[in-house]
């Protein structure tokens, strides 16, 4: 019987966790990991010898050597993370800055312009627009529960109408009460009911924000994109009321060439519902392809707030009447500067950020 | 929906073009999306029979095909392969012009002269298939010559493809839209022929319905139908099926479906033969039943949904033995399926509630033509004239039809007709003008409603066919747009109203608008990155941290909300490196979310069914970051920008303290607070991103400086936390100042900031205080360094005095001393 060529297993194996722990920075854990585990360690020398064994003994001795490696393995490990993390103190402890010592008045700032964003500088011409209108400006929160941003808005639950928003759903609470929100419109709703609660009604406000729907990335939609809403609630108004807002905005920021038009839909929330078209501003309605010939552009939605969203918000229907509106940012930044792919918008490339001013 | 113009004129005389059609289509809100021409640039085509096939020598993919069109042989280059000697196909002769303005000339490949071409189905424009050649012997007894469209005894017809709105059930027909354009257009609403039972035999000796959920079944009749023979419907069924973008399969399916296409209602035909005991029940859906539908697909039924709302409610049709037949009107099973040998049928035409099968489609993932019609409301009125109709439409192939009389006819519970009382003014003050009793009468009776005027106004009662109009006050706005809709909307008027309340922005949206303009001109380019993004991503910054998760993410690394914007502008910025322009600035001004776990403010609101439910969401938390990515900045030039940005926001005295424990993201040895002097709060943190994170989020970058500018907005459009500077105006002392500079030995605990606060206050004389020099060196005391300011004595009533400058100085040493600082 030969001797094993695992004898000296368990001394070979201390002594190469003792090498381990002797490393004493990264550059040497680097230099000797092919001694101590790669190819011409003493381990994969062992590994060739056991050729000659019987196969049972070739097993058992593998699964020894396997295990030897295993935790020679574990401690290199151990130490390269030791290490690391000595190296990164280290390197912090040297990096120390104190900030409240920066001498501001010895930098020298170097002339280079930056450029707002194209979204958010047509959010700001669009509000702009609203404004001089007589317009506030109101904001809302992007996760929203189902109250706000279906029910409330006369989508019940379970509404064959929440299928025409593609919902991202937030993992919160029972399933489906929690949205990140399809629309500006649960604005309207906080709005109304905080006027309710505060007795300040009227409203006149424009609600711009990001929105979410589940819909695949393209040329014309991202699944986060830009609304502005606008909501009136006052004293005898109506729906020509609504036809001369959406007509006056769409002169003010299109130009003086460009009108709307408007043409029956369904919008759970209003009702009489329209959507609202403009002037191609490519062809000016001549007819191209880009209005696939007709000289109009579908733009948004609107109507006269429906008497269910009313109810749900406690607004007197018989004493106030009003109208909503909505429609893309991000479209009209897209028609307004002929923005061949949406998705440019968030890819952030600064060769196209520096083009607006 | 797919609507055919010659049907259209079965219902109503359209003299109208085309173009004006869509105008008046669009106008009524139905909303043409397409319109196809059929038939179109089919008089050239004739029939040809394939007489001849064979191969053309090195050319594998097209074959030469001698056919005869009645002219004699004719030699045609042809690539597709799904036909065979003696099969009848259509030929495009030279010079024809197919659909689209194809211009078929004579050819020469490989040698040899192609004299036309053969076509498919859907290079005529005639379907989408295109697997072959369109083959006659399929559908018609062919002869050679003869032209295509008297050949399959075609029309050319004009097709809408018309969108329809979710509150028209009544438009997803035939007749509906006809409706629409007969009152538009004040013509006459011409109506199909309709059959009468013919067989003096009771229904009810043959077979039997009953219902047994009253609540999801509201009407269900049978009809018996004996002596059918199953074939081909004739050709302009057949047509109509296609123009709509339906297959044609076999006469009684057809009928079936050409009368929902055409009346709205939809029916399901079962062979009798298979339905045990003859019977059509209509009842719930227990738990644990399944059913495999005609599309091969076994369904749970009564099986809880995820939706809101959703109990799992199924209807189901059973038969004698209370098997379930299908899911009531979504899909039938396959054991009752019309075949070649039915000659029994019972036809059912129902009312199911929209809801149940709006829920029962949506969790099923299963849409049908059926279940489209039957979730907006089919008219309940309507089940046995259908029935009636389609006996008409399958009599024309099978005349001796017998219809038993005395169908079914079973009732649950069908919605109630409201009664809209419109008031005298109500109109003109939705719509800002007031229309003639009259014309409203002739808009509404020509929609079917029926119209009682009154002293108190007008009564209205919508037809059957209307399930989306309400009572009440919403009722009045449902009847009012359909008043507005005929009228059209074009012909309101426009008014731009006014308020006395003035517009504009609040403070904290002038703030914001004031942050963007100070970023750009301090050279940042805005930026829009992900809200949503990796939970990796979200795990290098907040590892361990309760996360806000979308259920239903497009993709795993758009399923988080983000908690910071430093991942997203640091991934922006290494892809601009990438790209080689990395040599910028980036800010973003957004949101940024916590789990309501993970935040001591999370966001009440409420919510669930009725928004009874008391709800904490995420807490949503703007924020200003600015990474800084030129190659001269580091923590060094953050800090500068901020305190440019500090600056022209007025503000008074925010100080630049270094953190013990940095912000998640941030340099650990390279970050401050931003602390507002006088009422303690952070304004956010300022240092550069820690190079680990860069490191994993872009290897190449781990070492490079990236400043970062971190801003709660939060708290900055605060004004109870933030310290301005007063408004007013101070003008410059006339008299001169004098200046000095003092350099303290200061130990490394006393700030720089706080230094130069106790200097500025110490004395009246001083007009500001400006650091100009940091020094440190072994020549000074171990832990202290040397600040060098710079500083500016004056007064507004007189020129100061060598002595009163002196004085002054030594007040400032005396200041430093108490703060353990050394004139050096
Ligand atoms: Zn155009």
């Amino acid at each position: 019987m030969t001797t094993s060529p695992l004898a000296n297993l368990a001394i070979q194996t201390a002594e190469l966790l003792e090498a381990v722990k002797a490393l004493s920075s990264l550059e040497a854990l680097r230099e000797a990991e092919p001694l101590i585990i790669g190819k011409r360690s003493i381990l994969s020398t062992l590994q060739k010898s056991l050729g000659g064994l019987e196969p049972d003994d070739r097993r058992e001795a593998g699964a020894q050597l396997q295990q030897a490696r295993r935790t020679v393995e574990a401690a290199l490990e151990l130490r390269r993370d030791q290490l690391a993390l000595g190296a990164r103190a280290e390197r912090l402890a040297s990096d120390r800055l104190d900030l409240g010592d920066v001498v501001v008045g010895a930098i020298r700032w170097p002339a280079s312009s930056g450029h707002p964003g194209l979204v958010a500088s047509t959010q700001r011409e669009l509000e702009d627009v609203f404004v001089a209108m007589g317009f506030t400006v109101s904001d809302g929160p992007e996760v929203e529960s189902d109250w706000y941003n279906f029910e409330a808005l006369n989508i019940p639950p379970a509404h064959p109408a929440r299928g025409m928003w593609d919902t991202f759903y937030v993992e919160m609470g029972e399933p489906e009460t929690v949205v990140l929100r399809t629309h500006t419109s649960p604005t309207q709703i906080h709005l109304m009911e905080s006027a309710v609660a505060s007795n300040s009604l009227p409203i006149h406000s424009v609600m711009p924000g990001r929105c979410y729907r589940r819909d695949t990335p393209d040329a014309r939609h991202l699944a986060t994109f830009h609304q502005i809403e606008g909501l009136v609630v006052d004293r005898g108004i109506t729906f020509a009321d609504l036809a001369g807002v959406i007509e006056t905005f769409t002169r003010k920021y299109f130009g003086p060439d460009i009108s709307a038009r408007l043409r029956p839909a369904y919008f759970p929330f209003t009702e009489p519902s329209a959507e609202f078209e403009i002037t191609c501003t490519i062809c000016r309605g001549e007819g191209c392809r880009t209005c696939s010939h007709t000289g109009w552009i579908e733009l948004g939605g609107c109507g006269m707030l429906d008497p269910a969203v009313f109810e749900a918000v406690g607004v007197d229907g018989d004493e106030w009447s009003g109208f909503a509106f909505g429609f893309g940012i991000d479209r009209c930044a897209q028609m307004r500067y002929q923005v061949a792919d949406m998705r440019a918008l968030i890819e952030n490339d600064v060769r196209f950020l520096r083009q607006f001013s | 929906m797919k609507i055919s113009l010659l049907w259209l004129r079965e219902f109503v005389e359209l003299s109208e073009s085309t173009e004006e059609l869509r105008a008046v289509l669009d106008d009524l809100g139905l909303v043409v999306e397409g319109i196809e021409h059929v038939g179109e640039g089919l008089g050239d085509v004739i029939v040809a029979r394939i007489d001849e096939i064979r191969a053309i020598e090195g050319a594998d993919r097209v074959r030469l095909v001698v056919v005869d069109a009645g002219d004699g042989p004719l030699e045609i280059v042809c690539g597709a392969t799904n036909f065979a000697v003696g099969n009848h196909v259509p030929l495009a002769p030279v010079g024809a012009i197919l659909p689209g303005g194809f211009v078929i000339a004579e050819r020469k490949m490989r040698g040899v002269t192609s004299n036309g071409m053969l076509c498919s189905s859907r290079e005529l424009g005639l379907s989408d298939d295109h697997e072959g050649l369109m083959i006659l012997d399929d559908l018609i007894s062919p002869k050679v010559g003869e032209g295509l469209l008297e050949a399959l005894s075609l029309t050319p017809d004009v097709v809408f493809d018309l969108s329809v709105e979710g509150n028209r059930p009544d438009a997803w027909s035939v007749a509906g839209v006809a409706r629409d354009l007969a009152t538009r257009l004040g013509r006459r609403l011409k109506s199909p022929a309709f059959a009468e039972p013919n067989a003096p035999e009771s229904s009810a000796t043959f077979a039997s319905a009953g219902i047994d959920a009253p609540d999801l079944c509201g009407r269900l009749t049978v009809s018996v139908l004996r002596g059918v023979k199953v074939g081909p419907s004739p050709a302009w069924i057949a047509q109509r099926l296609q123009t709509a973008g339906m297959r044609p399969i076999s006469n009684v399916v057809d009928a079936s479906n050409l009368v929902m296409l055409e009346l709205g209602q939809p029916t399901h035909p079962y062979d009798a033969a298979f339905v045990a005991g003859r019977t059509l029940r209509a009842r719930r859906a227990r738990s644990g039943e399944i059913l495999t539908t005609l599309d091969g697909v076994q369904r749970q039924l009564a099986k809880a949904g995820r939706g809101l709302g959703d109990t799992g409610e199924d209807c189901v049709i059973v038969d004698g033995d209370d098997q379930v037949l299908g899911l009531a009107g979504i899909m039938g099973g396959a054991s009752s399926e019309i075949s070649r040998s039915t000659t029994d049928v019972l036809l059912e035409a129902a009312f199911f509630d929209p809801m149940t099968v709006a829920r029962s489609s949506k969790r099923h993932s299963l849409r049908s033509e059926a279940s489209i019609r039957f979730e907006r409301g089919v008219d309940p009125e309507l089940a046995l004239r259908a029935a009636a109709r389609f006996v008409e439409v399958l009599r024309e192939s099978v005349p001796d039809l017998q219809w038993l009389s005395s169908p079914l006819d079973v009732w649950g519970v069908t919605p109630q007709r409201p009664s809209v009382q419109l008031r005298e003014g109500d109109i003109e003050r939705a719509l800002g003008v007031a229309l003639a009793d009259a014309e409203v009468s002739r808009i509404l009776e020509g929609l079917g409603f029926e119209v009682r005027l009154d002293v108190e106004g007008i009564f209205v009662v919508p037809p059957t066919s209307r399930l989306d109009i309400r009572s009440g006050a919403a009722g009045r706005a449902d009847v009012i747009e359909e008043i507005a809709r005929l009228y059209s909307y074009y012909r309101l008027p426009r008014r731009t109203p006014s308020w006395p309340e003035p517009g504009g922005l609040s403070d904290r949206q002038g703030l914001r608008r004031h942050v963007r303009d100070v970023i750009v001109d301090l050279g940042a380019l805005e930026a829009w990155t992900p809200t949503l993004g990796s939970d990796a991503d979200f795990e290098l910054v907040h590892p361990g941290v309760e996360r806000v998760r979308v259920t239903n993410p497009l993709a795993s690394e758009e399923s988080v909300l983000r908690a910071t914007m430093t991942t997203g502008l640091a991934r922006a910025w290494a892809k601009n490196v990438e790209r080689g322009v990395g040599d910028v600035i980036l800010g973003e001004i957004g949101m940024v979310f916590s789990h309501p776990l993970a935040t001591k403010t999370p966001r009440a609101t409420k919510g669930g069914v009725g928004g009874l439910l008391a709800l904490n969401l995420p807490l949503e938390n703007e924020r200003l970051t600015v990474v800084l990515g030129r190659s001269e900045d580091s923590a060094t030039t953050a800090v500068a920008f901020w305190s440019v940005l500090a600056d022209r926001l007025g503000l008074a005295d925010v100080v630049v303290r270094n953190d013990e424990v940095a912000p998640p993201g941030f340099h650990p040895t390279r970050s401050a607070s931003l602390v507002d002097r006088e009422t303690g709060a952070t304004l956010g943190h300022v240092g550069e991103v820690d190079g680990d994170l860069l490191g994993k989020l872009a290897p190449t970058l781990q070492t490079q400086r990236l400043g970062i500018v971190d801003i709660d907005f939060d708290v900055l459009a605060d004004a109870a936390l933030v310290t301005r500077k007063s408004h007013l105006a101070q003008v410059p002392s006339r008299f001169p100042s004098a200046i000095i500079d003092l350099a303290f030995i200061t130990p490394t605990n006393v700030h720089a900031q706080d230094l130069a606060h106790a200097l500025r206050t110490a004395s009246e004389l001083v007009e500001d205080v400006e650091l100009f020099d940091v020094y440190s060196d072994g020549n000074l005391p171990e832990g202290t360094r040397s600040l060098a300011f710079n500083i500016r004595f004056s007064s507004s009533e007189r020129t100061l005095s060598e002595g009163e400058v002196a004085g002054a100085r030594e007040v400032l040493i005396a200041t430093g001393k108490r703060l353990g600082v050394v004139l050096r």
